[in-house]
């Protein structure tokens, strides 16, 4: 519907992250921590890309940004409003056109004022008087400006969090497990911050492991599963068992509290013995010889699913 | 593509160290006669064809005194760098395992020592032993053992407090079998790699003690003697009789740094990304 | 300021105190345990040989042989603590005044090598971990590592061949007898001559500095917090001031501070090739000529130096690190 008639301000096609290691000796090996990743946002619009911890979430956004570790090199093709997002771009446009919130305050500089620190040492008027209106508006008091990191309550981390993205004009945010450790309702507000942000014409694609918190706030979720993602679904897919496609997808849903908090057999592969072709096919009970060949990324009933089997 | 990956070259590198160290030692102690022997139908030649680090004033060839120098340097090296790195690995351990008042001890004593200049301290311990060769072993020894030992008590008050650990100790795991399977790992490689670099720290000192006139004797020309009798000729022009057993003893020391470095980065396990 | 850190700072003085009593203890037992007879270094082999065993006893008596080295000690600490470090053997002078002369030479070619190799060094070294594994980096990395396999001494020797004897561009210090007094001389002079050891000095300090700097600018480059100023579009200068500077500097004043003790050590063996005559040569010409008092003195000088640089490092960081200055839960 409204997503064919748009552009998407992010599209990431195949998106591989591969880090060159040494496993014993002199023998260097490659590890494909992520395999195949694909994603749309469009403006205006909350995706949520769910995945366990260890499905190596977190490297995307770094892949995005391009800050990846000297060891790793990235495929795939990422465009950004319409146009390839190449290394020389996104380093015109990072930190003003696409910005990132990251999980904690470990993220600030130490040393450094948070007023300072949120307008990156721009001294003008024009930022001074943004930030006093963003603090306003997350009821942050104006000294606050003046401390350091370390000087935080747990409470203002959040809010001083994603003042570092409010305070740029952001056509796409990406935020980075936005929820560790913290309770519901904390949580629950941290999200919503977020669906503000799309709300005012962002993009917004949070990465997270909470799939209950993403379906309060989120309009589409993205399944991540060892390295690859295996599903795309509209939130309103998750109502239902059926209207969900792939069988993680569904083992997902029945292992939600609501739903009878159903235990997912096995454990996710590490990176370095993944299987050929499907990864979640070692712990599928629908898995036959032909999941261990190449599985294409399909649109079914409007979403998309990397399952041979889902219709 | 390289050739070659890092680790290949590290190991090569690691090789040709010890190739060197052995060709200056052997050479070194085969030489021991012809570095005292004085001809003076040869003295004061420069760097020739024949006697490429040149002659002296007592026409003793340069090449032979720097190798003999060097060699004996060497060895005074290892032993004492060998010594200090038992005493560091024996009190930088006991420091972290027996209690307070023992580390709070030996924390004063490795404070105590790096109080006083080390060169100073080796001065102090030479003159204490009446200035002989005994002195500079036994100082050089004595006084390099601090920074190692207050390495070994960090890592192994680390190691002691790391989750991982504890837990092997709540699930009653032996002292034994924690300091076996948990402890040497880890803290072998860094002693080995410590151990390694303090031999040029005391290559440094014993070739700058006895620069200075303290211990060797003449009869002994370690490099230390060999450069500071060439000072006295330096005024003269005879450039070479400090310029090649200098760079011989730069490129010796520098040897074992890169045999340190070296070896960290094989055994540090962070290295397996590069 | 908090209160903790009040009380860390007067813990550091105490243990100053005690670690300079011991060091003192330690001195004197080696000295003592050393075979040089007292009566033989202060009055002179012959002058002894001449005496009558009646005036050698009143020597005995008054040099303290016969007393217990207990005692010995603390008639030496005693006298030291009220300023009277006994009398130099080889200068025939009080202690005291050899200090003053001697430290006062030294003192300015310490603080121009040790402020000359901390910039440089912290340059280099920042440099150098900005850039790893670029060009720069494995330039700045082999001179540190050549620089550091080099004895001082040698150097020194280097130096001296190239600008004294072959380019005459500075005077060969060889030339100036041993123990000659800095009176009479004038102010251009003591710098002419203090050019070659200063510069040997900081070359030398260079090394240890900026390898240590690389190393922990290495670490701030890696951390969560520079990470997430990349992704806010920070690079380059920007980067390196808001971001590297603030939290390299911090380390690399304490390692400042505690290099004192380095740069002194180098001091001895430089002072000794262009024969300056500052408090390292004296401590050489003392350990050499068994003048004991001296050696003593000045070890205990030095270290004092020693303790004051760590105290000034630690009472720094205090007031640069906000998390100590504004007392916050730092652990």
């Amino acid at each position: 519907m409204r997503q064919e008639e748009r552009e998407p301000v992010l599209k990431i096609e195949n998106m591989s992250i591969v880090f060159t290691q040494y496993d014993r000796g002199m023998h260097q090996t490659e590890l494909p921590v992520i395999r195949n990743l694909d994603v749309e946002v469009y403006a205006g619009e909350m995706v949520a890309v769910v995945g366990s911890s260890g499905s190596g979430k977190s490297l995307l956004a770094h892949g995005v940004m391009g800050v990846l570790p000297y060891n790793a090199s990235m495929g795939g093709r990422i465009t950004y409003c319409r146009e390839e997002l190449t290394g020389k771009r996104m380093e015109k446009i990072r930190g003003k056109e696409i910005v990132m919130v990251p999980q904690s305050t470990a993220f600030l500089n130490p040393l450094m004022k948070i007023g300072p620190q949120i307008r990156k040492g721009r001294k003008d008027e024009e930022s001074r008087k943004k930030l006093r209106d963003i603090f306003r508006r997350y009821e942050l008091k104006e000294e606050v400006e003046k401390l350091y990191p370390f000087e935080l309550s747990g409470g203002m981390n959040r809010r001083i969090l994603i003042s570092t993205a409010m305070i740029e004009k952001p056509k796409l945010v990406i935020a980075d497990e936005p929820t560790p450790g913290l309770d519901l309702k904390v949580a629950k507000r941290a999200m919503e911050h977020f669906r503000e942000l799309a709300d005012m014409g962002a993009g917004v694609l949070v990465i997270t492991h909470d799939l209950e918190l993403a379906l309060e706030v989120a309009d589409r979720i993205v399944v991540f599963y060892a390295g690859t993602t295996i599903e795309e679904a509209s939130v309103q897919d998750f109502e239902k068992e059926e209207t969900l496609r792939h069988p993680y997808t569904k083992a997902l849903w029945r292992a939600m509290p609501k739903h009878g908090f159903q235990y997912i057999p096995g454990t996710q592969p590490y990176v370095k013995n993944l299987p050929k072709g499907c990864p979640f096919a070692p712990r599928c009970s629908q898995c036959t010889g032909e999941c261990s060949k190449e599985i294409p990324y399909r649109t079914v009933r409007e979403g998309k699913v990397r399952c041979i089997y889902a219709e | 593509m390289k050739i070659l990956n890092r680790r290949q070259r590290v190991i090569l590198g690691i090789i040709f160290s010890i190739i060197f160290l052995a060709a200056v030692c052997i050479f070194g102690s085969l030489g021991t006669e012809a570095a005292r022997v004085t001809d003076f139908s040869r003295k004061n030649l420069a760097p020739c064809a024949e006697y490429i680090f040149g002659t002296d004033w007592l026409g003793r060839d340069m090449l032979v005194r720097t190798l003999k120098g060097l060699s004996i340097s060497i060895f005074i090296g290892i032993a004492a760098a060998a010594f200090s790195a038992a005493v560091a690995l024996v009190l930088g351990i006991a420091s972290a395992t027996m209690g307070k008042t023992v580390d709070a001890v030996i924390s004063f004593i490795i404070d105590l020592i790096m109080g006083v200049p080390h060169i100073l301290l080796l001065i102090l311990i030479s003159v204490a032993l009446g200035k002989g060769l005994k002195g500079v072993v036994i100082g050089v020894a004595l006084t390099h053992w601090a920074s190692l030992a207050r390495l070994i008590r960090a890592e192994v008050i680390q190691l002691r407090e790391s989750p991982y650990i504890q837990i092997a100790a709540k699930l009653g795991k032996s002292k034994w079998y924690i300091a076996r399977k948990h402890m040497i790992p880890h803290l072998l490689p860094q002693f080995l790699v410590g151990l390694v670099l303090l031999f040029p720290h005391a290559i440094l000192h014993e070739s700058s003690v006895t620069f200075l006139g303290f211990g060797l004797s003449t009869e002994q020309p370690a490099i230390g003697i060999v450069l500071s009798e060439s000072m006295k000729y330096l005024v003269t022009g005879k450039w070479w009789l400090a310029l090649f057993p200098g760079i011989l003893l730069v490129a010796t020391v520098m040897v074992f740094y890169v045999l340190g470095e070296s070896m960290r980065k094989l055994l540090d396990p962070g290295s397996a990304h590069e | 300021m908090n209160r903790r850190w009040y009380i860390f700072i007067l813990k550091n003085l105490i243990r100053i105190v005690l670690l300079t009593v011991c060091i003192s203890i330690v001195t004197f037992a080696l000295m003592k345990a050393s075979p040089i007879d007292p009566l033989q270094a202060n009055v002179g082999q012959a002058a002894l040989g001449s005496m009558s065993q009646e005036q050698k006893e009143k020597l005995e008596e008054y040099w303290g042989v016969n007393t217990p080295p207990v005692q010995q000690y603390l008639s030496w600490a005693g006298d030291f603590v009220r300023g009277d470090m006994g009398t130099s053997l080889l200068y025939r002078q009080p202690v005291t005044k050899v200090i003053a002369v001697k430290l006062s030479n030294s003192l300015m070619l310490l603080a121009i090598a040790w402020i000359l190799s901390g910039i440089l060094g912290f340059a280099l070294g920042v440099i150098s971990g900005m850039n790893r594994g670029r060009l720069a980096d494995k330039l700045i990395k082999g001179y540190c590592l050549i620089i550091s396999s080099t004895p001082a001494f040698w150097l020194a020797l280097l130096l001296l061949m190239i600008f004294s004897v072959w380019l005459h561009i500075f005077p060969i210090g060889l030339s100036v007898p041993i123990g000659v007094e800095a009176s009479g001389v004038t102010l251009a002079d003591r710098i002419y001559h203090a050019v070659l050891p200063a510069l040997t000095l900081s070359i030398t300090g260079v090394s240890n500095i900026a390898l240590h700097t690389r190393e922990k600018m290495i670490d701030i480059m890696e951390s969560d917090y520079v990470l997430f100023a990349r992704m806010r579009g920070e690079k380059g200068w920007r980067l390196f001031r808001y971001y590297g500077f603030r939290n390299v500097l911090l380390p690399a004043v304490t390692l400042q501070f505690a290099s004192i003790s380095e740069i002194f050590g180098g001091s001895v063996l430089v002072e000794q090739v262009f024969s300056y005559p500052g408090l390292g040569q004296a401590a050489v010409a003392a350990g050499l000529g068994s003048d004991l008092p001296l050696l003593m003195a000045i070890t205990i000088v030095s270290a004092l130096i020693v303790f004051g640089g760590n105290l000034t490092a630690n009472i720094l960081y205090g007031l640069i690190d906000p998390r100590i200055r504004r007392g916050g839960a730092e652990k």
